[in-house]
């Protein structure tokens, strides 16, 4: 069984059609990679995927490790094992980077019906996650984002994923606004949580993040839906063409 | 931070309403006749043994309220209060001689309330606090943050039923007994300090609570000394059609600290309830009172209906030199909230701190600020404050700072923020400033903001549930307020803000 099946999917916003029978099939163990120009629709799809409100399905199916994922609420799609690492981070003042990681980690496991992590273990794991993506102790006692530089947002947005272990991360765009130093840390992040039984979505918009983590499949969307399917090589091929053929594509 | 979680958990528990104090105790009691008139007034202060001078200070102010109307400048809107159709006075027939002998029945209240009342028991400390436990697991150990080391005075309806650690703070020299009890033993600094903050006829609802005040706490910290545990008074109105006029004073001499907390709860009933209390806090020089108010009377159910109508008069006079005084309050609960603790900073150098976070939901309204008024030479205060409204609820605040013609180099800093929960509530910010005096520096901020879906959405997609959410949001934007409370309280307060938001969400 695919961990996550999309089939014609359509979605609208505000009552206009952005998504238009998009077909997706991820594994367990494959890193997907989907490319597109701006205003194709990636962030939508990974928003309709995470549950936000105003991303309105309108026909199709999404079966997430063989469940409907519209009847499942946003938390519960997160403890189900789905990660979205966003384009945008949000800011949440006062609340202490620690402190939310923490809540956020329990509150999975409560929903899964796993204890709590104790104390000590619970800060174990986040010395050890940050440590390898280089986030010092004041960042984590800094409220959530706030003040953070754009790659640090980037980092903290892969520290959760970390510590959150999903089955599923959807990145998108986590290399806009990196230099290649702070890239090559958030491709490292992302190649050691590599592993069979986890899957990744990753949305770019450049080829350049496609070099550090390597994907098994590439995909083209534009226009609302996937429109060529390839392995690694055609991401370096769009990079040479850039998206106007297939924006042409969409068009018809 | 699993105080949220458990918090969610313990509301998912209570199916009726969230407000989990709404219980009553069954027990008999002893009351005036309902209403007010110089009888009442007369049968109060025979019930207290009360010496001639209290009784023709009572008799005055009811004179005076006689001939005076119920303030109208706050944004609120209740009904017209049937004034002769409220008990005055109501007391537990078996009168306590000692802590052993409180009525059971009262000591189960409280224990259910969570406040200890057996000195033995607050010394192992029955609260847990910690949100890893179940709710009925065992104790924790002494120094925790639950009320391990807290000296409770608490007020039954009209009358004090208990005061722990007294023998312990009287060795220190610290007085802290209910105000009948001062009456008698410390007459002198009752005279002398009774109505010196708030006149009594400072306003309506202050000479009502002059006229037929039942109990309170009473604090006196010598000179010097700094009170070697919190202090705390836990107000509770269980009778029906019962006010509570409770009155306190607090007076620290020169050089001297004291923390003082004060929480409070009310059954659940239909109709609304009174509640008028009058607190005078006195700073003399390089003294400091910290004052911290958790106020969870019942707000009325989910329709507004029902709830305390607490209508309070708070003030603190830095009399000394360098004294300070600190008021920091989070206010959940009643269905209509007035009140203004303020600060007179009289002597030099003197500072003055008002924190607040008032949360209303449902349909509950809020009025509630602070006064800094500046007499004295560089004189400072700062005011931050936080509303934050729910539901159909009305949330206001209103402040004053004003300094004197003689208050050289006076100074205040203002912030307050308002943070909207759905679109059927009101925050509104009324500050008032005025300057005598050209060298006075007053700073002021607002923000009123929308609780932001997106950042609610991101705390979702990471495993929060909408009410987790939310009140994690909230406790980050509340959070510079709730680091003033005493750290033996501030669990409890994020427990309490999670409380009070629920249902505030989809
Ligand atoms: N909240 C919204 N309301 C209306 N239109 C939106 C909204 N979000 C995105 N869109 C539109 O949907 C289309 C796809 O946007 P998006 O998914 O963000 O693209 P991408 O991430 O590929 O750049 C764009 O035309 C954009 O204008
Ligand atoms: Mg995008």
């Amino acid at each position: 069984m695919p961990l996550l099946e999309i089939k014609n999917l359509h979605v609208k916003i505000d009552g206009k059609e952005i998504l238009k029978s998009l077909d997706l099939t991820v594994n367990a163990g494959e890193v997907h990679a989907i490319m597109g120009p701006n205003g194709s629709g990636k962030s939508t799809l990974a928003y309709v995927l995470a549950g936000k409100a105003g991303y309105e399905p309108t026909s199709g199916e999404v079966k997430f490790d063989g469940k409907n994922i519209f009847d499942m609420t946003p938390d519960e799609r997160a403890a189900a094992g789905l990660f979205l690492a966003f384009q945008y981070p949000l800011e949440i003042p006062g609340v202490a980077t620690m402190t939310f990681l923490r809540t956020a980690l329990n509150a999975q496991r409560k929903k899964r019906g796993e204890a709590e992590l104790s104390t000590p273990e619970f800060i174990k794991r986040v010395r050890e996650a940050a440590g390898k993506l280089n986030i010092d102790q004041d960042m984590l006692r800094r409220a959530v984002n706030v003040g953070f530089s754009g790659g640090e947002k980037k980092r903290n947005e892969i520290l959760q994923m970390a510590l959150l272990e999903p089955r599923l991360a959807v990145l998108d765009e986590t290399d806009s606004g990196l230099d290649i130093d702070a890239l090559k840390i958030v491709a490292d992040g992302v190649n050691r949580l590599r592993a069979l039984q986890r899957a990744f979505v990753v949305i770019t918009h450049y080829q350049r993040l496609l070099s550090y983590i390597v994907p098994d499949i590439v995909h083209v969307l534009s226009g609302g839906r996937i429109v060529k399917t390839g392995g690694k090589e055609l991401a370096l091929e769009l990079e040479a063409r850039g998206y106007a053929e297939y924006q042409e594509e969409a068009v018809e | 931070m699993p105080a949220v979680q458990e918090t969610v958990d313990q509301v998912r528990r209570i199916d009726v309403d969230q407000y989990k104090y709404g219980f009553e105790t069954l027990i008999e009691s002893d009351k005036a006749p309902k209403g007010l008139s110089e009888d009442t007034v007369r049968f109060i202060s025979a019930k207290k043994n009360e010496p001639d001078w209290m009784l023709a200070w009572r008799l005055d102010a009811y004179k005076r309220w006689l001939t005076m109307r119920e303030p109208k400048w706050a944004k609120v809107d209740y009904g017209p209060i049937d004034y002769q159709n409220i008990y005055y006075y109501a007391a537990p027939k078996k009168a306590p001689a000692s802590l052993d002998d409180i009525d059971p029945e009262i000591l189960r209240t409280y224990e259910k309330l969570g406040i200890p009342l057996r000195e033995r028991e607050a010394l192992l400390g029955i609260r847990k606090t910690d949100g890893q436990n179940s709710e009925d697991g065992g104790a924790e150990p002494a120094g925790g943050n639950g009320y391990g080391r807290v000296a409770v005075d608490a007020v039954f309806d009209s009358v004090s039923v208990a005061t722990t650690f007294k023998a312990e703070l009287a060795k220190a020299g610290v007085l802290f007994m209910p105000i009948s009890e001062a009456v008698h033993e410390h007459p002198d600094l009752v005279k002398k300090y009774l109505g010196s903050v708030v006149p009594v006829s400072d306003n309506f609802f202050a000479t009502l609570n002059s006229a037929v005040f039942s109990d309170g706490s009473f604090v006196y910290v010598p000179p010097g000394v700094r009170c070697p545990m919190e202090l705390s008074t836990y107000f509770r109105i269980n009778e029906r059609n019962t006010g509570q006029f409770e009155r306190t004073l607090i007076i620290a001499d020169k050089g001297s600290y004291v923390s003082y907390l004060e929480g409070c709860t009310a059954p659940v009933r239909d109709e609304n309830q009174l509640h008028a209390a009058v607190v005078e806090l006195i700073a003399l020089d390089d003294a400091e009172i910290k004052y911290s108010t958790i106020q969870n009377w019942y707000p009325g159910d989910a329709n507004g209906k029902g709830g305390i109508y607490n209508f309070v008069t708070k003030r603190g006079d830095c009399r000394g030199r360098g004294a300070k005084i600190s008021w920091t309050q989070l206010e959940t609960g009643s269905a209509i909230t007035w009140k203004y603790p303020s600060c007179i900073l009289r002597g030099d150098n003197s500072r003055g701190e008002f924190y607040s976070i008032a949360i209303s939901n449902g349909y509950q309204q809020v009025d509630s600020g602070t006064k800094m008024l500046h007499l004295g030479k560089n004189t400072t205060s700062r005011i931050i404050s936080k509303g934050i409204a729910a539901g159909h609820s009305n949330n206001t605040y209103r402040g004053l700072v004003t300094s004197h013609r003689r208050a050289t180099g006076a100074r205040n800093f203002t912030n307050c923020d308002s943070l909207l929960i759905g679109d059927q509530c009101g925050a509104h910010t009324v500050p008032y400033i005025e300057t005598k005096n050209s060298s006075t520096v007053f700073e002021h901020e607002a923000t009123t903001s929308k609780i932001s879906e997106e950042m609610l959405f991101y705390c979702r997609q990471r495993g929060l549930s909408a009410e987790e959410a939310t009140a994690l949001v909230v406790n980050g934007f509340v959070k510079d307020v709730l680091q003033q409370l005493p750290m033996e309280f501030a669990v409890e307060a994020q427990k309490l803000i999670s409380v009070s938001l629920e249902g505030s969400v989809g």
